[in-house]
């Protein structure tokens, strides 16, 4: 990935809530770089309505609006309206949910603001679980994984809801994934989501070495590791759905190794975890043949 | 001008008048023609205002709060399962001390499927934090939004305004129409004092841990207490403005009367046909329609039944396994107070018909003050 300058202005000050190494933490802060001050956010519930900090302390110098569960698409469509009533189209709007919000109880709010093309940028910080209210299983829980509600001994059988290619469905001008392990590249993207009309998808793998049960030092180094093994494809989808991009400009490392970091999924057998690095292989197998299909179909302009 | 309307599009003429920004609804019956001539209106560009088309009523209410904390006036409407499923977010609202308004045209709950009015919709949320108006007619719906917007606004509070279904909603009468000209002398465009602004940068209903929760709760309950002064004077401004007054509660002959009959919404009109006919018998009774439920208006209540030795109290409401709800806060208006005979009577569920000759029934029931049931007495259960 191309090399950016990072601002060195900081939005998000020291003063969070977060834990060692949350992934959250980091993307939240580099998007930020990117947004710039004319922004406004919108938070439902997740680990980033704590992070934030506790009344009347907030660690973003923005205006932030924490709402319900399943309303950041929505209450964040309310608000773009809001102020364009007031004459202000300059400020981005930004919603900002964990994958709970996201895939499970938020994609209702979240497919009507897309389904409206709604002027907002919607962000998942994907930890693959409920984290907030202690390590809950949700639908981009990865097969394989351990969870307080999917315990080792009855571990999660169902692979992570596709939310990727349900947002590409709904024929949006941007969608993308990030890795907090490339700082530069949410930069990059969040730029170039601000100077795009319409709803923005961006998906940003956020490590949590506190449900993943890993040394808060290797939380980059995970973030890193699910993109290279394939686990975690970096991504952008255009033209309104039908343009993906795939970035490939890595070396590949063992799905067995990235599984092997991590204490969520200590309790899988060799077997286990070479079905799931199989299952890695035919997704990433499959999302590059989607990436030749749509690249031989005459894009908008043509 | 005038114009004969029905009461969904009454509604939409205050919104229009009252120049809400942003609107946001979901269609349910007997709600829609209220959102279906907004987004007319919208279009046509015969209002200023931006409708979200939203996916549900919660994202309804959700699209107008966020709109509210960005600063623009905002409007939405609903009805029975609709109001229900708004339910965590009209929360929300108050939490957030969000001057929104919504129309609620009031509509039984299922199962069994009903269309058709009772109060157990908007009563279920009595205790939400929201101001409750209940309305009579199409001119006192259409009047009751600008004067729920300024009541909003100057309390922090939001409003809901509630009218029969059918009775009102698909009803045709004559409207005095408001014009936006005029009404913004009354209500001036909303400039809130505090927003969703880059400029000076507020992080809203963050965690409050419980060093603070309890002052905020406090502080929305104060709220409520001094709203009952705020909205005496809108509706006193908007009286001396446009001709139409209203109260927290309005008496019908209760001067003199022994009797009283309580009663809200469209019942309203309907007792007091009876109180004519029951005054022409001899009979010292009056009516006394309740307007304001929340904040609830004791003293309204207990002025006006001070002089009775005998309340009835109609109740198209039912808290199960207790009594009506406007029986219970009758009661408890006059509790230490007045110790006079209270009636409660169920009528009218699912839109059954409350007809003069029911109400009849229930006063004739009420003044023999026998075979009564000691606080709920259901009236016309075929069994």
């Amino acid at each position: 990935m191309r090399p950016a300058v990072l601002p060195t202005e900081e939005l998000m000050g020291s003063g969070h809530l977060a834990c060692q190494g949350c992934g959250a933490t980091q993307a939240m802060r580099f998007a930020l770089k990117a947004l710039g001050p004319k922004t406004a956010l919108v938070i439902p519930a997740c680990c980033w309505s704590v992070i934030d900090g506790s009344f009347p302390h907030s660690c973003i110098d923005l205006p932030i609006y924490h709402t319900a569960f399943e309303t950041a698409g929505v209450v964040a469509s309310g608000v773009k309206a809001g102020l364009e009533m007031r004459g202000d189209t300059e400020t981005t709007v930004m919603a900002w949910a964990g994958d709970g919000g996201t895939f499970d109880i938020g994609i209702q709010s979240l497919s009507g603001a897309a389904e409206r093309n709604e002027d907002i940028i919607y962000v998942c910080y994907d930890n693959e679980a409920y984290m907030n209210t202690g390590i809950q299983r949700s639908s981009s829980t990865p097969i394989g994984a351990w969870t307080t509600t999917t315990p080792v001994t009855n571990f999660k059988k169902r692979p992570k809801k596709n939310m990727i290619e349900i947002m590409a469905a709904h024929a949006i001008p941007y969608i993308a994934t990030c890795s907090t392990a490339w700082p530069h590249d949410i930069f990059e993207k969040f730029r170039k989501a601000r100077e795009i009309k319409g709803t923005r998808y961006i998906q940003i793998l956020a490590p949590c070495p506190t449900g993943w049960k890993l040394p808060p030092e290797l939380s980059v180094e995970v973030a890193r590791r699910a993109v290279t093994s394939r686990v975690y494809p970096i991504l952008e989808i255009t033209e309104n759905g039908s343009k993906l991009s795939v970035w490939k400009d890595f070396e590949p490392s063992p799905v067995a190794e990235y599984l092997s970091m991590q204490g969520r999924f200590r309790h899988l057998e060799e077997g286990e975890m070479a079905g799931i690095a199989d299952e890695v292989e035919r997704n990433w197998e499959r999302l590059l043949a989607r990436e030749r299909m749509l690249a031989a179909i005459p894009g908008l302009e043509g | 001008m005038k114009k004969v309307i029905m009461g969904n599009h009454a509604v939409s003429y205050g919104v229009r008048a009252s120049e809400a920004k942003v609107i946001s609804a979901y269609p349910i019956t007997p709600q829609t023609h209220v959102v279906e001539l907004l987004s007319e209106m919208c279009a046509n560009g015969e209002i200023d205002a931006k409708f979200i088309k939203v996916e549900s009523e919660h994202s309804a209410m959700a699209a107008v709060i966020g709109a509210s904390a960005a600063g623009s006036r905002a409007f939405t409407a609903t009805s029975s399962q609709g109001l229900l499923l708004m339910h965590e977010m009209l929360h929300w609202a108050v939490g957030g001390r969000l001057p929104i308004v919504l129309a609620n045209v009031n509509r039984a709950v299922g199962p069994p499927w009903s269309i058709w009015t009772d109060q157990n919709d908007s009563l279920s949320q009595r205790d939400v934090g929201w101001i409750q108006l209940y309305c009579e007619s199409n001119q006192e719906t259409q009047d009751t939004i600008p004067i729920a917007f300024r009541v909003a606004e100057a309390t922090q509070l939001p409003v809901m305004l509630v009218l029969d279904a059918f009775f009102l909603s698909h009803t045709y009468e004559i409207v005095d129409l408001l014009e936006a000209e005029r009404v913004r002398e009354f209500l001036p465009p909303y400039e809130p004092t505090i927003r969703l602004d880059t400029a000076d940068p507020h992080s809203f209903g963050n965690l409050a841990d419980p060093g603070y929760y309890m002052e905020l709760r406090y502080m929305i309950h104060q709220a409520h207490t001094e709203a009952i002064g705020v909205i005496e004077k809108s509706q006193e401004d908007f009286g001396d403005l446009f001709g139409r007054r209203y109260g927290l509660v309005e008496p019908y002959m209760c001067d003199d009367a022994e009797t009283i009959i309580v009663t809200s919404g469209t019942v309203a009109s309907t007792t007091r046909a009876v109180i004519d006919e029951l005054r022409g018998e001899g009979t010292k009774i009056g009516s006394l329609k309740i307007r304001l439920v929340r904040p609830f208006p004791f003293e309204a209540v207990y002025e006006a039944l001070s002089g009775a030795k005998r309340v009835i109290v109609i109740d198209r409401n039912i808290s199960f396994g207790l009594h009506g709800i406007f029986f219970q806060e009758i009661k408890s208006a006059l509790y230490g107070r007045l110790d006079i005979p209270v009636h409660g009577f169920i009528a009218g569920l699912g839109g059954r018909d409350i007809t003069p000759k029911v109400v009849r029934e229930i006063a004739d029931k009420g003044l023999a003050g026998t075979d009564l049931e000691r606080d709920i007495n259901w009236i016309g259960v075929k069994t």
